[in-house]
């Protein structure tokens, strides 16, 4: 079955917010339409107030939508459940348990018949993946913003969700961290084959961990606009990635629809001949017509220091 | 040399130098002032009216005259010689169970409804205006009404108290309750925690450290209004201690009273202090 249907299924997604000043509601986004499959990482970006949260709560079950329905594994998602682990963006740890209370907790609520070794020990498993090993006592306040998201992660993976839901998880790091978390987050997604729907406003971070980037434009009537397939191969390492031939082409075009694209699709979408489903960019197609310029940003390959020193 | 002394250090040497004034502008104070006799009455006269001596002695106690006492009732403070002398451990015994007895039972009503109230929009606006209306009623003023209805002086006290404890409790519970983090609850809803489970183990620490704070406010309500319930009511108690003593013109033994009456207060707020602490976090 699951061979035929896409593990996830967003089907016509639309969300409306009763108007403040008692005019007609206003509708934050709609035909919203994409499918995720099993092992995929997609990551969404797009400009704040396009609905990118709303969805992922739809997709928690945390909030619902004004129409339109979403399908996991073939039932339809109703409610909050085990099955869709949240990683928030404010940690959401809570400061008066222990790191490994805080695992153990959403251990516990996973397998609430199992007993208190094997609980422990499930947890501290999930602890060591994160490199908390030795923190486990400390309570969240006595961790830096790293480390707590790490928790968070910890908490997420432990009770071994069929998906994973990220809301702009670094996006309170700072920029070395936050390049360390993404490193072991991609090795955990490798190891566990975990599904994953993320979202980010950092284009490097879309492309590090994606498959695929959901690009939305801008709301009221916010959509998805265009899918950008990340052909980048895995595994993939910070420090080379932008070595590879596809890695130009995607930023540019990520960096292009965020700065001006986003803000036009609304007034396209109106149009007779307005496309009906996102545009889907795929840099393959792009790179065997017009290689040049790819290769005039790709950073010379060597070691030009070396002519420095001789001159 | 100079040492250089640490803040608490300073601290301690002026509160013990504060002392020093106190006692000192308090014995002055009560100094025996000079009588002047008149040398036609007669000695045996002025004796009986206790001028005898050529220097009276303030009715007031001294210093010395109130170590003395301290002394004597905190050597014995359990005796019991019947209705109206009992030792002040006996009177302050039966206080704090009054206390304890209207607090308990306030905490009993007041957590749970404080967490329904704080659980519910719906509930919350259907309880308050009762809540603003008996918050700032004198508790005294339920006395009568108690005493018509419940038939026992003592029963009564503990009423009084129940009702000054219940507000501050009840509000504090709502408000922590109303006001858990968002981010704690979605947490819990995504891990499919049962309500039971949700209201012990996130609403109830995370609400915890508010509700310590009103239980605090509650106490300290319920020592100050506990003198004035047990002079009304009479028989046992500090309250009625006080009352008695001013009745039997003893400044000394009301003194004496006040200030045990500021001991316990002290150390029933400390007690709420150290638990505050304890369900206290840092976020």
């Amino acid at each position: 079955m699951s061979a035929i249907h896409p593990f996830l299924q967003v089907e016509n997604l639309a969300r409306a917010y009763p108007s403040p000043t008692g005019g007609d509601a206003i509708t934050v986004f709609d035909h919203v339409n994409f499918r995720i499959h099993k092992g995929e990482f997609v990551c969404v970006t797009g400009h704040s107030g396009c609905g990118k949260s709303t969805i992922l709560n739809i997709l928690a079950g945390l909030d619902s939508a004004t129409t339109g329905n979403v399908f996991m594994d073939g039932r339809e998602v109703a409610g909050p459940s085990l099955d869709r682990g949240v990683i928030f963006q404010g940690h959401a740890l809570m400061p008066w348990l222990t790191v490994q209370e805080n695992v153990e907790f959403a251990v516990k609520s996973r397998w609430p018949s199992r007993n208190k070794q094997k609980i422990r020990a499930h947890a501290m498993r999930y602890i060591e993946l994160v490199g908390l090993k030795g923190a486990e006592h400390k309570k969240p306040s006595q961790l830096s913003g790293g480390m707590k998201q790490r928790v968070g992660i910890a908490r997420a993976f432990s009770i071994e969700p069929k998906m994973l839901l990220m809301d702009e998880p670094f996006g309170a790091l700072d920029a070395l961290t936050r390049g360390v978390i993404q490193d072991e987050l991609l090795k955990i997604c490798a190891e566990t084959q975990q599904t994953v729907f993320m979202i980010t406003h950092d284009v490097d971070e879309a492309i590090l961990l994606s498959d695929r980037i959901m690009l939305m434009s801008n709301g009221p009537h916010a959509r998805i606009a265009e899918i950008v397939n990340n052909t980048l191969p895995r595994p993939r390492e910070r420090s080379a990635i932008h070595k590879q031939v596809h890695y130009y082409p995607i930023r540019n075009h990520l960096v292009d629809f965020l700065v001006s694209r986003s803000k036009q699709f609304g007034s396209l979408r109106d149009a007779p001949d307005a496309p009906s489903s996102p545009t889907v960019f795929d840099p393959a197609d792009l790179i065997e017509s017009d290689v040049e310029p790819v290769v005039a940003h790709t950073p010379p390959v060597g070691k030009p220091h070396i002519h420095l020193v001789n001159a | 040399m100079k040492t250089k002394l640490s803040l608490s250090q300073k601290a301690g040497l002026l509160s013990l130098g504060l002392l020093a004034v106190i006692l000192l502008v308090w014995q002055l104070a009560t100094l025996p002032e000079a009588k002047v006799v008149a040398a036609d009455v007669d000695p045996e006269y002025a004796a009986l009216m206790g001028g005898g001596a050529a220097r009276a002695a303030s009715s007031f106690p001294t210093p010395a005259a109130m170590a003395q006492t301290l002394w004597d009732k905190l050597s014995h403070p359990f005796y019991d010689n019947g209705p109206n002398d009992k030792g002040i451990g006996i009177q302050l015994a039966y206080s704090l169970a009054r206390v304890l007895g209207g607090f308990f039972l306030a905490a009993v009503v007041a957590i749970p409804l404080g967490f329904a109230i704080g659980n519910s929009r719906m509930v919350y606006q259907a309880i308050n205006p009762y809540v603003q209306l008996l918050k700032p009623i004198s508790p005294l003023a339920w006395m009568p009404l108690a005493l018509y209805t419940i038939k026992d002086a003592s029963a009564s006290a503990i009423f009084v108290i129940f009702i000054c404890s219940l507000w501050p409790m009840l509000i504090n519970t709502a408000h922590g309750v109303a006001n858990v983090r968002k981010d704690w609850l979605d947490v819990s809803r995504t891990l499919e925690v049962n309500p039971l489970r949700k209201a012990f183990r996130v609403i109830l620490p995370a609400a915890a450290p508010t509700i310590l704070t009103g239980m605090r406010i509650s106490m300290g309500i319920a020592w100050l209004v506990i003198v004035a319930a047990e002079m009304l009511v009479g028989g046992t108690g500090i309250g009625y201690f006080v009352w008695n003593e001013w009745n039997n013109l003893s400044l000394t033994n009301v003194l004496f009273a006040i200030l045990m009456i500021g001991v316990v207060g002290m150390a029933l707020d400390s007690v709420f202090g150290v638990l505050g602490k304890r369900v206290a976090y840092q976020e």
